[in-house]
């Protein structure tokens, strides 16, 4: 199991590093074995940073991430990672075979039966052996280099699977086809942190879903529970702009303000049931949380 | 008529042998008309963007012709494409926002790629284009790193369009952003019509039902090929190309779950582009294919402004 005990982030940014921008504040959540969680947010939330320090990419400035029963040594190999650019994952003057092999040597497993376990990853995301070894990144589309990526991490005795944003560049039909293959991975038994802007895919296929303002958690549970019965503002309005096909933006009625009383303001108190947390926005600050109007109106940027 | 493609050809040479991306397409995009590009990944959809703009080596354009405002241009040759790139038609490339100069502040760079392109650089204007996509005009003094993907995707799309061209090509412009970022990317992309900023767009995107907001038209390729071109809400609703009905129906509706439903791709993969098939390309995954498929079907318009390329529609 995965766990996250009140993480922090704050970067150092300008010249000299001379400010600070705190990304993430005081997360707390885990992700269980066979489990899909689901990380949402609007742009800058924090959400990579996040899965960067899960890969351990980033170190936290405060709070812990643990892999249970797992030495430090062997986190590495345990908690993997796809991103959204996949040709930014890939040297470009590798051929895919090579890439393959770079995995072997890095982490020091046996070449006995290499190529076949190759090829056996490669069968189990739906691609073709034959079709993609031996071609450089570039001669690859969008959506079988993500696979690739995918196919690359199960090589390893995978228990945690960061995927961030890996399906926002694929088509529809491919996306289904990655999505599924999510969930037979995590039937398997494997802990995906799915990290996404696409609130219908993450609820499609996610357990549990987390949602981050601006680096805080104001919302988290069972994901029938925070679609099917959103308590926070916030999520409201995310839910609501949604875009849906037969329903175009030009024609909808105004509508009216979703209700926008938040009465979340201190970090721990919100579980409006087991398994249902929702937080302030604000982290409970006085000076940033409006609370004595009781009402926080949280805008959509 | 802003731009006219004629049966364009661009193949990739690969050492075993061309890679047809792009097979003899024709289209044409009114002024104003700000269209949609969709179709399954690897079907050719960022190889007709790239041969607006540039070539690389390994592209060579094998036949067909395109002309913008009534100007042939010439995609053939990187030289005298020079004076075209960027003035009258600019490309936000796919994955973009990670080939930012990572050693540049954001302002510093804009004046320096304005410089070289011998543009002049309009500090004020620059900073009122940041405020439309929703930036605030400290990214300038940021780092790439420093920014999140949906910032610096945003400022992306700001640079592309300084110069105001004729044509722009928005590839995958809004995939990396969230729902309420997406839809003040996509409405910037209308504003940027509406004012006149850009005369005329294809925004190539996954994602159907954001597209649908802004787009009057939806072009559809597959395997290097169009399958189909119409309003965009004839795509939508009445789709009569069988792999644009299959993207429609993909398309998972809200509140659909895994646990629950599972949903369906569309079966089988598309052909090599190295040696496609004769005939429809979609044949081998097409659940209405007959006899005649065997032979190719010409892009026919059956309709006012609806064109498609499947025996059974035409
Ligand atoms: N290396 C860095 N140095 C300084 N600031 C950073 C760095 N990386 C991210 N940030 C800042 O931290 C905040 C969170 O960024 P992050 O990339 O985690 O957001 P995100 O939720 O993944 O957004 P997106 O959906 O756009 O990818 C942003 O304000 C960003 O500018
Ligand atoms: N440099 C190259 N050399 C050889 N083949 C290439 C090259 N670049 C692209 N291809 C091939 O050309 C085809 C079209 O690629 P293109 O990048 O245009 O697809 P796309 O429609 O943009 O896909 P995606 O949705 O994944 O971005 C693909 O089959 C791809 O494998
Ligand atoms: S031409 Fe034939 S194979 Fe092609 S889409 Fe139409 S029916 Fe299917
Ligand atoms: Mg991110
Ligand atoms: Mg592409």
């Amino acid at each position: 199991m995965l766990k996250l005990d009140k993480v922090g982030k704050t970067y150092r940014i300008g010249a000299f590093g001379g400010q600070e921008l705190r990304a993430v504040h005081d997360v707390s959540f885990q992700v269980n074995p066979g489990e899909v969680v689901s990380l949402i947010g609007e742009s800058g939330s924090g959400k990579s940073t996040i899965g960067k320090m899960v890969l351990r990419l980033l170190p936290p400035s405060a709070g812990a991430i643990t892999l249970d029963g797992t030495p430090e040594a062997d986190y590495y190999r345990h908690v993997q990672g796809v991103f959204q650019d996949p040709f930014s994952s890939y040297n470009p003057i590798f051929k895919a075979d090579r890439v393959f092999e770079m995995v072997r040597q890095g982490f020091g497993l046996p070449s006995q039966d290499w190529r076949e376990k190759v090829e056996a990853a490669l069968r189990s995301v739906r691609l073709d052996p034959g079709a993609v070894l031996g071609k450089y990144p570039h001669q690859l589309s969008g959506g079988q280099l993500q696979r690739m990526l995918i196919a690359r991490a199960l090589l390893l005795e995978l228990k945690v699977l960061v995927a961030d944003e890996i399906i926002s560049m694929l088509d529809a039909s491919t996306r289904i086809d990655v999505l599924n293959l999510l969930g037979e991975l995590r039937e398997r038994g494997l802990g995906i942190l799915f990290i996404t802007h696409d609130l219908s895919l993450g609820n499609y296929v996610s357990d549990r879903t987390v949602v981050l303002y601006k680096g805080r958690m104001v919302e988290t549970g069972r994901t029938d529970r925070v679609f099917g019965d959103p308590r926070h503002p916030y999520t409201r309005r995310l839910l609501a702009s949604v875009p849906q096909l037969h329903r175009k933006w030009s024609e909808e009625e105004e509508q009216p303000e979703p209700e926008a009383e938040c009465l979340f303001h201190a970090p721990g108190e919100g579980w409006v049931e087991p398994d249902h947390f929702v937080g302030c926005a604000f982290g409970g600050e006085q000076d940033e949380c409006p609370r004595a109007a009781e009402a926080v109106v949280i805008p959509l940027r | 008529m802003t731009l006219k493609v004629d049966d364009l050809r661009v193949y990739y040479r690969t050492l075993r042998g061309e890679v047809k991306a792009l097979d003899g397409v024709s289209f044409t995009l009114a002024d104003g008309e700000i269209m949609g590009l969709a179709g399954e990944s690897g079907c050719g959809k960022s190889t007709l963007g790239k041969s607006l703009i540039r070539l690389d080596q390994r592209m060579k354009h094998v036949g067909g012709s395109v002309e913008l405002d009534g100007q042939v241009l010439p995609i053939a040759d990187d030289r005298r494409m020079n004076a075209h790139r960027f003035f009258e038609v600019s490309l936000i490339p796919q994955y973009s926002m990670s080939a930012l100069n990572p050693t540049r502040k954001i302002g510093r760079m804009i004046e320096e790629l304005l410089r070289s392109r011998g543009a002049p650089f309009d500090r004020k204007e620059l900073e009122r284009r940041l405020h439309l996509v929703g930036l605030s005009t400290d990214v300038l003094d940021r780092y790439p790193i420093e920014l999140s993907g949906g910032m610096k995707q945003r400022t992306v799309m700001v640079i592309s369009t300084l110069l105001d061209p004729s044509l722009l090509i928005a590839d995958e412009v809004t995939s990396a952003l969230d729902v309420s970022s997406q839809r003040a990317v996509a409405q910037t992309l209308l504003e940027f019509r509406d004012r006149h900023l850009v005369k005329s767009m294809i925004v190539v995107t996954h994602d159907l039902s954001l597209v649908y907001q802004i787009a009057d038209t939806i072009m559809v390729m597959y395997a290097g090929k169009l399958a189909e071109k119409a309003p965009a809400k004839t795509i939508v609703n009445a789709p009569r190309h069988p792999y644009t009905q299959a993207l429609i129906n993909s398309l998972p509706e809200v509140g659909v779950r895994y646990s629950e439903r599972r949903l369906q791709g569309i079966p089988g993969s598309p052909p090599s582009l190295l040696n496609p098939p004769k005939g429809c390309r979609f044949r081998d995954r097409c659940p209405l294919a007959f006899d005649k498929c065997e032979t190719e079907p010409p892009f026919t318009e059956i309709a006012q402004g609806h064109s498609v390329a499947c025996w059974k529609a035409i």
